[in-house]
């Protein structure tokens, strides 16, 4: 295919990434943006495919390779349950870092075939872009590898911290742009290898120091990375699809990573230092427990009860109902309690889940409708209102010390204000304090009423009580 | 909200509309001799530049309910490296860049099946109250 109509078709399927990103600002647009996405997709291979110089061996390599790699993929994304889905997106980051990888080592073998000079005499503008998208793939890539294993569990979420930490990243920054500089000037092949090894260990000593909670925004990051190493490989190889593309996942990951750290009230440099969460009770010290009024406990029966007769009832469902996997029966007890002519609506703060919007999707799962679910800001002033706030997994996003309370850890974050309804029902398996290590001192108003025990089972007797 | 406040709403983002667009006709202004000058560089810098713009504007609009589909469909797109792979693997002289292209082929695709895959589904299950 002639370069004019190639760099249309680049062009066209630039246009239909925007308009799948376009797409997912409303539930009823976002099924055709995600048909653009793939429209736009299959447009920029098919494409590259009639580019001359494809020979009938090279074209068998690609189709082997994308038929192996959509088999894995499509697979594993039919299979993956959602509240697995963090642990899969950071996973799949890893692998747009790697391919990131392998296309720098591809256009450093053979850059010909991108039009970059020959081989040993690469311009050295290329070489620069070259090596940035090199840098940015590796750390994407073992940086989302650590993500990966934290969100599955398989290593501690717990911040991993050692003395000088941050002196050695910079340490090995700087010499990362060294050895940048040296590659650059000499075109080395060792150099290239030397940076890619360096990056790869930046990226996993960038993240362990993370704590598993924080995951949200690292991940958000990963995925702004993953664009910017995308943008990178795209100015080595000279091409505007994959500069816009990346230019889109940049933005929208640097703009998530921003929600998110809003969501918690803390600054992205904070996160990035890490080690948060790892003082443990420290920051529970506020007031002495002896003055505080007791604890108000009830048993399903009581909420059940008391729900029947009420009008409005917000439901904020955290993470931990996620874990107790208690979210269709959570839809269930909400279905009864509208034959009962309650109004149900669900509160969701921007960091429920362990990426952003992940509650939202555990809820649609569940068929909540998704119009009956609202952000923080919407459904705030509702609090005031309605009869009964039903808090089943969420702990810190609901503590009113956030607004109050300067000396609290979890000082200035955005809250649910729950505490504004008649009755707040508080389902927990014990007293203990949530991630932030801060007690809540929700559980010890007048108007709360606690019901200990596993989120799904509580809700489950809800359901019989009021089944009867 | 009343109606008043959405028509007051309506009409400032309708002005900051205006506004982007001559910002936008400027920004061509100065970019088209740019391009005239055939720097490639420049050119790719511009179109970059421009590219961040369209995504913070487009990524604010998403609403939050969908963050997790967005960041299912960025990862996919993302994959559009793939582009870079095929080439690699198609027309490259050399067993050692074929094979880095083969490699980066095969990631890429379980990225942008899996990503669009994923994505899917999650806005599969987006219904309307009583759909």
């Amino acid at each position: 295919m002639a370069t004019t109509l190639s760099t249309l078709a680049y062009l066209v399927a630039s246009v239909l990434f925007i308009l799948a990103l376009r797409g997912l600002s409303h539930p009823e647009t976002s099924r055709t943006g995600n048909m653009y996405g793939m429209i736009g997709m299959g447009i920029a291979i098919l494409a590259t495919l009639f580019k001359p110089g494809m020979g009938f061996g090279g074209i068998a390599l690609i189709v082997a390779g994308l038929a192996i790699g959509g088999t894995v993929g499509t697979v594993v994304a039919q299979r993956i349950q959602m509240t697995a889905l963090p642990q899969l997106v950071a996973a799949f980051h890893s692998l747009v870092g790697m391919a990131a990888v392998f296309v720098a080592a591809a256009a450093f073998y053979a850059p010909e075939s991108f039009g970059i000079g020959t081989r040993g005499h690469i311009h050295g503008q290329s070489l620069v872009e070259m090596s940035l998208g090199l840098a940015i793939g590796a750390i994407t890539f073992s940086g989302s590898v650590i993500a990966f294993a934290k969100l599955a569990g398989k290593m501690s979420g717990a911040p991993i911290t050692f003395g000088g930490q941050h002196w050695l990243n910079l340490a090995l920054g700087i010499l990362l742009l060294v050895l940048v500089i040296a590659f650059v000037a000499t075109g080395n092949g060792l150099l290239f290898w030397l940076i890619a090894f360096l990056s790869f260990a930046l990226g996993f000593l960038l993240i362990i120091p993370i704590g598993g909670a924080d995951m949200p925004v690292v991940v958000s990051m990963l995925n702004s990375y993953s664009g910017w190493a995308a943008a990178g490989i795209g100015f080595t190889i000279g091409n505007l699809l994959l500069i816009v593309t990346g230019a889109l996942v940049g933005a929208s990951g640097a703009i998530l990573s921003y929600i998110m750290c809003k969501g918690m009230n803390r600054s992205i440099i904070n996160v990035l230092l890490g080690g948060f969460g790892s003082e443990g009770g420290v920051a529970a010290a506020g007031g002495g427990d002896a003055d505080r009024p007791p604890v108000k406990a009830g048993s399903p029966e009581d909420a059940a009860y008391m729900m029947k007769n009420a009008q409005k009832i917000i439901i904020v469902p955290g993470y931990g109902m996620a874990v107790a996997q208690a979210q269709q029966v959570l839809r269930e007890m909400a279905d009864l309690l509208k034959k009962e002519g309650a109004e149900i609506k669900y509160a969701i703060h921007p960091v429920a889940g362990r990426m952003p919007g992940h509650m939202n999707v555990l809820l649609a799962e569940a068929n909540v409708p998704y119009d009956e679910v609202f952000e923080l800001e919407e459904i705030n002033p509702e609090f005031a209102d309605a009869d009964v706030a039903f808090v089943i997994g969420a702990n810190d996003v609901t503590n009113p010390a956030a607004k109050t309370d300067k000396s609290s850890a979890i000082y200035g974050m955005p809250i649910l204000d729950v505490e504004r309804a008649k009755t707040v029902f508080f389902v927990k398996r014990g007293m203990a304090s949530g991630y932030a290590g801060v007690e809540n001192e929700l559980f010890f108003r007048p108007n709360t009423m606690m019901l200990f025990g596993d989120a799904k089972k509580v809700t489950q007797e809800i359901v019989q009580s009021l089944q009867r | 909200m009343n109606p008043t406040e959405l028509a007051t709403q309506a009409q400032s983002m309708a002005q900051r509309a205006l506004e982007l667009a001559e910002q936008a006709r400027r920004a061509a202004e100065v970019a088209a001799p740019v391009a005239a000058a055939a720097e490639p560089f420049l050119y790719l810098l511009t179109i970059f530049l421009l590219a961040c713009f369209v995504g913070y504007h487009v990524v604010w609009n998403v609403t939050p309910a969908l963050h997790s589909p967005l960041m299912g469909v960025t990862n996919a797109i993302s994959s559009v490296i793939v582009v870079g792979a095929i080439l690699a693997a198609g027309t490259a002289e050399g067993t050692v860049a074929r094979i880095f292209g083969f490699l980066g082929v095969t990631l890429a695709a379980v990225n942008i099946f899996g990503g669009f895959m994923v994505t899917r589904r999650m806005l599969a299950m987006f219904k309307k109250k009583g759909g």
